[in-house]
């Protein structure tokens, strides 16, 4: 609080901070997109290109050209062709969907429960796919709806759960961050507690390991026919939640100071709310519950672009596609021709990295 | 621009927070609110800058009711420095300032030449330009007050809620915050415990009793042994500023007698 009147010719009053320097985080944020970008279309053709059976990058370049173009292949090659066409194509660009997808519902969750350690399933939408996912794999619910089966009662438990949570948490005064928090994490070992009797009750033994497989998340299952549904509503996430970065950024204020700047916060919650929860919805039934990746890539990424959300929302997505490709890699490769569930792999990185994270000084968050 | 509250009750779960109160601040001036814990104090200004909806009664702004502007448009003429805690995420002070401009934009295009200078402006009047590129978190509470206070002023309001500002202040920046508020030439709303700096601060004060103004005017009119005591429980004396006069209240806690010698007991 100066109130001393400083000269005009005073270093104060002439000296203003450029626009955008080297080393600020607008041009970082520039930089960071080329290299993740690049990094990304790299990260997914080795991931088509690798795998229990190694095909050579050339050939694999060349079958994806002819597939995208309309190309021929010699009859030799069909085998290998249908390889990195119809296998592993469609899984390593769902890697790259689900990786992006959670990561910016990570951070859509984290600003609308302002709450650090929240997650896209915090709000009990993995519970509740794993009701559906349990019922079809124990007493053949939809079967008429065939390979769809699964994902679609997913997705349905998904919405059933975040509908409930809404509804419970949902008071006169608004969504309160705490409340929300609380009720989804209260349904959550509620909606565990149905599945577990589900599959108790289920009338083949393999159902348990078959369900904690799905739970553990997977995406052996995907094929060209069940990206359109994920990708999309991964678009669509993005681009709102980007439009919507000076609001997050208010919202992260606190709810009197985004009042005072004319933010309808309960509006912004609500918005947020349906978002998080059909998007992640779209997202468990294509892959289960792959945890860590939209807890841990927030914080990551806010390491490099800092808090303003327009960056992160910006970084994060790349970021979480790589990072995703390279865990459902180590997944099918590690112990081929066995699979491991990439949330095993997920926890086994992003728990030491998230420990490290909250043991730096200079990464603040949470206050102290 | 003008801020009156009339007739405003405030009922949060059968409980009235605020009750009949009506206060009119003119254009300008700096009003203080005063009043003990729970005095509805913070429950009014929250109606001003929009956090609350009054249960019954009107806040109007220059004549007109609020209730018929968007939260967006309101945030454009009252700014509010409030008491919520940090943001838990790491914010650059700069951000943070900028973040006044958000009523003024839609969509959050980047921002212009001229709203860069308002940010830089308001920086420099609350003495945080050199915190610029420094994280929030990493700020003293005295320092983060002031941030938030370049924030409001980045929103250029025409009138400045305030909810307890001096808390976490030292005792230089109390006194050049009020002596801000003093000269700002915007209306002035503030809510403050010490009843000292709000005789030195403000225009007027209206005191607050159990979600009601039970008085309003002047300091030196406010300010009397016999009000404070029926007010807050504790029977001061009043002495007048040796310069300025405003009135200045000072306690003697316990034995009625004075210590002997002045040491401490």
């Amino acid at each position: 609080m100066t109130t001393t009147t400083r000269t005009p010719t005073g270093p104060a009053a002439t000296t203003r901070p450029p626009a955008s320097r080297p080393g600020t985080p607008r041009s970082g944020t520039a930089t960071a997109v080329a290299v993740l970008t690049v990094a990304l279309l790299g990260s997914v053709i080795a991931g088509i290109s690798l795998g229990s059976a190694v095909i050579p990058l050339s050939d694999t370049l060349r079958y994806l050209g002819a597939a995208l173009t309309g190309g021929t292949i010699g009859a030799e090659d069909v085998t290998q062709y249908s390889i990195v066409w119809e296998v592993r194509a469609p899984r390593v660009v769902l890697a790259a969907v689900v990786g992006a997808g959670l990561s910016v519902i990570g951070v859509a969750v984290q600003a609308m429960v302002r709450n650090p350690l929240a997650d896209p399933f915090i709000l009990g939408v993995s519970s509740g796919a794993s009701v559906g996912a349990s019922a079809v794999v124990s007493f053949g619910l939809f079967a008429g709806l065939g390979v769809y089966a699964l994902s679609t009662a997913a997705f349905l438990g998904a919405l059933l759960a975040s509908a409930l949570v809404y509804a419970a948490a949902h008071t006169r005064a608004g969504l309160t961050p705490l409340r929300l928090v609380l009720t989804g994490v209260a349904l959550a070992y509620g909606f565990q507690a149905l599945m577990s009797v589900i599959v108790f009750f289920a009338p083949f033994g393999e159902t348990a390991r078959s369900v904690m497989f799905w739970m553990l998340g997977s995406l052996g299952s995907a094929t060209w026919q069940s990206l359109p549904v994920a990708a999309a509503a991964v678009v669509v996430a993005v681009v709102t939640l980007l439009r919507s970065g000076p609001s997050l950024d208010v919202l992260a204020m606190g709810d009197e100071s985004a009042a005072g700047l004319g933010l309808d916060t309960t509006r912004l919650r609500r918005m947020l709310f349906l978002l998080t929860a059909v998007v992640t919805g779209a997202l468990v039934a294509v892959s289960g519950a792959v945890g860590f990746v939209g807890l841990v890539m927030p914080h990551l990424v806010r390491i490099v672009t800092g808090a303003s959300h327009r960056r992160v929302l910006t970084i994060a997505p790349l970021a979480g596609a790589v990072f995703l490709v390279w865990v459902d890699l180590a997944s099918r490769t590690m112990f081929a021709p066995r699979e491991l569930p990439l949330g095993v792999i997920t926890a086994l990185i992003g728990v030491p990295v998230f420990v490290v994270l909250l043991r730096r000084r200079s990464y603040l968050f949470g206050g102290r | 621009m003008d801020v009156t509250l009339d007739d405003v009750t405030v009922e949060v779960a059968g409980t009235a927070l605020v009750r009949r109160l009506n206060l009119a601040v003119g254009a300008g001036e700096v009003v203080g609110l005063v009043g003990p814990n729970g005095s509805g104090k913070s429950t009014a200004l929250r109606c001003i800058y929009r956090a609350l909806r009054p249960t019954t009664g009107t806040v109007l702004l220059d004549g007109s009711d609020i209730s018929g502007l968007s939260l967006r448009d309101s945030a454009r003429s009252v700014a509010a420095v409030t008491q919520d805690g940090s943001p838990e995420l790491d914010f650059t002070v700069a951000e943070i300032v900028e973040l006044g401009r958000y009523p003024h934009h839609r969509g959050g295009a980047a921002l212009g030449e001229r709203e860069r200078d308002v940010c830089v402006e308001a920086m420099r009047r609350v003495d945080v330009t050199h915190l610029a590129h420094r994280g929030v978190l990493s700020l003293s509470g005295g320092e983060r007050q002031r941030v938030l206070i370049a924030r409001a002023l980045a929103q250029e309001p025409a009138v400045l809620v305030l909810d307890e500002p001096t808390n976490h202040l030292d005792v230089r920046h109390q006194v050049e915050l009020l002596s801000f508020l003093r000269t700002c030439g915007l209306t002035v709303v503030v809510a403050l415990h010490d009843l000292n700096l709000a005789a030195a601060a403000c225009d007027r004060l209206a005191v607050l009793r159990e979600g009601a103004v039970v008085d309003d005017g002047p300091p030196s009119d406010v300010l009397t042994p016999d009000l404070v005591g029926r007010t807050f429980g504790v029977r001061p004396d009043i002495v007048r500023h040796p310069v300025t006069g405003v009135p200045q209240l000072v306690y003697h806690l316990g034995p009625d007698d004075p210590i002997p010698g002045g040491t401490h007991p």
